[in-house]
């Protein structure tokens, strides 16, 4: 009998639907489950009921920012060890030392093509 | 101009700091393996040149700025790998502290810098062959080494090494080898936090910028070497500097995969990884029970009830079985082979001992006897400083060794053992030994003693523990840098300890280390004197006596010596040392405790009361350091009693009566 593995399931979070639905569409065509969260609020909520293997969050996000949300999450039990990548412009620099000071794993510097994207997710799944 | 003025006040912290740094750059250059230098250590020496640079800049000494730069320079290109690092430049660059080291005591006393000396040395740094690295250009496909630790809460970042090495995996071929030795025993170990760290070897055609960026997200989080070139280092141990410097590492090779896990490698180096402050706590605690035990036994033995006494003093001696198990327990935790110190010590004689163009065997004995942490700890710099003393001034050149009949190859001896209630650690070498005349001068050069004075051997030689005898100012010699004499004593006495010096010329030196076991309980003997009860280290004791009056005599009517076995012994009336009232002072109605205070002294009590644990309370702390005591304690009842510093009660005694003695005299009686 055969079974399909679950598919690994990510937690994005970003307040542009833009963005969401580009990297969202990405992470599907790679095979990967997506659950999209517009900001740290709804993402919290979320990630509290539901376990996932990855978040990728953006930095700047109304109700609740990315730096809180890491903060949050590493605050769960469950999420002490999980992966969390934010998404950062190149010039923000702070940004990323922020990210890591409040618990990130790393960053994934916008703009990125889709192979950066798999590539750099891959890094920590 | 009123901004100089301003910086002027910074300049005794720069001067300190550079001098720190200094202290930094030589201990690092000196234990560098000049055919595989730690990049770490390379880094650690070009920081140190760095920041005095940085420093000397901003307050404007533009010289020791611009001779910084030279060395800063070398070492950058060292660590940039563009040129190898040779013994000439090591040599070179422990001149230039040297000279530094000069520039700074000038600046600092305002006096003016020799310009063409300092130039000297600069030229010679500035003219070193340029030796470059060629391996990179010798191989087809780069090979790195990577050395990578990560710091114990990574795996708290969501990050794991398994997946950096997985990566890296996929732009070469690598060999991967796990660092176990800092691997707790089971029992012990927080599944949280990262034990490891990993030495890889990875062959990839890549450039150093691609191996840093799988590394970008956790630089912070770990210490990181990344070098080009290098062999397989098998047992690297790569630690530069730490306290337990030498400990070969637990190599684990495995291929191209990640350890995680792994086998316990059951060190009993491992053990060390005990809060000290918890320790400290937990000494404390004991501490207090061991008080309650005395107040208990003391109802148990007043309690007039049959029946309850039984019970009581069952109860009682169940709870001082446990008390005396758990101080043990807890004590030992404290202690720990005197290894941890001694391990470091060959390495040093080796790359010294090849500096001075010496040969040098060094032999330790007694490694595992162990010794209170702190002790341990304090007495790191002493032994460094004592051993570079050895080689320095003690050992010769095999050339003048062989001259005065003597193996080629000189010894340096360290020995540690129990003697008494202390831990004594002895440097002995076979070298020249102290020239009692060159101290005699040296110290009259420097105020320290007059032309008239007269001195026995033995106080010549302790005149090298004089605060200004030795000198940092000194260019030139290994012993010279740094610390002196003084401090080595100073530290030791600082601990509770002792340092002795022994030595006779052309045969050799020996430097004993007097250190106390623990610094917290002891096993006291009660002694009462009048109406006072006094502590006494118990292990000191060797016998306690009856006097017969007809064996002791008077030595220049005031000194009284008691025939003991084949010698004399000194009888110390302790009522007359702590102008106790209302003591025995017929000798025939007290007691002669006879105790090993370095040498045999005797003590005249009263009454030898019982035994007990006493806990340590520090006068210093709680009042002041007074001469002869080694501090206080609380007994059973609730009174406070002195504890009795042997030595130092000596030390006191002898000074006290020392118009009655020359000390030729005092040298006699010893046994």
């Amino acid at each position: 009998m055969t079974e399909t593995p679950k598919p690994t399931r990510i937690l994005l979070v970003d307040d542009s639907a833009s963005m969401r639905e580009m990297v969202s569409f990405t992470l599907k065509a790679a095979h990967y489950e997506v659950h999209e969260s517009m900001d740290g609020v709804d993402a919290l909520a979320f990630a509290q009921d539901n376990d996932v293997a990855l978040v990728v969050t953006d930095i700047n996000m109304p109700n609740m920012d990315g730096i809180t949300l890491i903060k949050e999450l590493r605050q769960l039990s469950n999420y002490r060890f999980t992966p969390i990548l934010t998404l950062t412009t190149e010039s923000a620099d702070d940004k990323k030392q922020q990210g890591k000071a409040a618990g990130a794993t790393g960053w994934i510097v916008k703009p990125f093509d889709p192979d950066t994207l798999l590539k750099t997710i891959r890094r920590v799944l | 101009m009123a901004l100089d003025l301003n910086m002027s006040q910074f300049h005794d912290i720069f001067f300190e700091e550079s001098i720190e740094n200094l202290e930094v750059m030589e201990a690092n250059l000196l234990s560098l393996d000049i055919a595989r230098p730690e990049p770490e250590v390379i880094n650690t020496v070009f920081r140190a040149a760095h920041s005095i640079k940085g420093g000397a800049g901003t307050f404007g000494f533009s010289d020791i700025a611009d001779f910084t730069h030279v060395v800063e320079t070398c070492f950058d290109e060292v660590r940039e790998q563009k040129r190898a690092l040779t013994r000439l430049m090591v040599d070179a660059v422990l001149e230039s502290v040297d000279c530094l080291r000069y520039m700074i005591a000038q600046s600092k006393s305002g006096q003016d810098i020799d310009k063409d000396k300092v130039a000297g040395i600069r030229q010679k740094l500035i003219a070193l062959p340029a030796a470059t690295q060629s391996e990179a250009t010798q191989q087809p496909t780069p090979s790195w080494h990577i050395y990578f630790h990560p710091h114990d809460y990574f795996l708290k970042t969501g990050n794991d090494p398994y997946r950096l090495f997985r990566e890296l995996a996929e732009l070469g071929e690598m060999q991967i080898s796990g660092q176990l030795d800092r691997l707790p025993p089971l029992q012990g170990m927080d599944p949280e936090l990262c034990y490891l760290s990993w030495h890889i070897q990875f062959s990839a055609d890549v450039a150093r910028g691609d191996i840093e960026e799988m590394f970008e997200w956790v630089d912070e989080d770990c210490e990181l070497h990344i070098e080009l070139g290098g062999e397989r280092r098998q047992h690297a141990d790569r630690r530069a500097g730490g306290r337990t410097g030498g400990r070969r590492a637990d190599d684990m090779q495995l291929p191209t995969s990640a350890a995680s896990g792994g086998q316990l490698p059951g060190q009993e180096s491992n053990s060390i990884r005990v809060n000290t402050e918890k320790v400290d706590n937990l000494v404390n605690l004991v501490g207090e029970l061991v008080i309650t035990v005395s107040m208990l036994s003391r109802f148990a033995s007043t309690n007039r009830r049959p029946v309850d006494r039984e019970k009581l003093k069952q109860s009682v001696e169940q709870l001082e079985r446990n008390t005396r198990d758990l101080q043990e327990q807890t004590l030992n935790i404290r202690m720990l082979p005197i290894d941890f110190v001694f391990q470091r010590l060959p390495r040093l004689v080796h790359d010294l001992s090849r500096s001075l163009g010496k040969q040098v065997e060094l032999k330790l004995s007694g490694n595992a006897t162990e010794i209170d942490k702190t002790v341990l700890e304090k007495i790191g710099d002493p032994l460094v400083h004592l051993i570079r003393n050895a080689l320095d001034h003690g050992i010769e050149t095999p050339a003048e060794r062989e001259a005065a009949g003597k193996e080629k190859v000189g010894v340096i001896a360290l020995e540690s053992y129990h003697e008494g209630g202390n831990i004594v650690v002895q440097i002995r070498d076979d070298g020249a030994g102290i020239d009692p005349e060159a101290i005699r001068r040296k110290a009259i050069e420097k105020d320290l003693i007059n032309v008239s004075d007269e001195l026995t051997e033995s106080q010549i030689h302790n005149l090298i523990f004089l605060p200004g005898f030795s000198t940092a100012n000194e260019i030139s010699g290994v012993s010279g840098r740094g610390v002196g004499a003084d401090v080595v004593r100073s530290n030791i006495v600082e601990l509770g300890g002792n340092v002795k010096v022994a030595s006779q010329k052309g045969i050799g030196t020996t430097f004993s280390l007097y250190l106390p076991l623990t610094l917290a309980i002891m096993d006291g003997q009660l002694i009462r004197v009048g109406e006072d009860i006094f502590v006494i280290s118990l292990l000191s004791i060797i016998e306690s006596t009856q006097i017969d009056s007809s064996l002791v005599s008077a030595v220049a009517g005031k000194y009284e010596v008691y025939r003991y076995r084949d010698g004399y012994i000194p009888v110390i009336r302790l009522h007359e040392v702590f102008g106790v009232q209302g003591a025995n002072t017929a000798l025939d109605d007290g007691l002669l405790v006879i105790m090993d205070a370095g040498r045999r002294i005797g003590l005249l009590v009263d009454d030898i009361l019982g035994q007990q644990q006493v806990v340590i309370k520090s006068l210093r702390t709680n009042f002041r350091q007074i001469e002869s005591l080694a501090g206080a304690t609380i007994l059973g009842d609730g009174t406070v009693a002195m504890i009795i510093d042997l030595p130092g009660l000596l030390e006191f005694w002898l000074a006290e009566n020392e118009s009655a003695n020359t000390p030729s005299a005092a040298a006699e009686i010893s046994t």
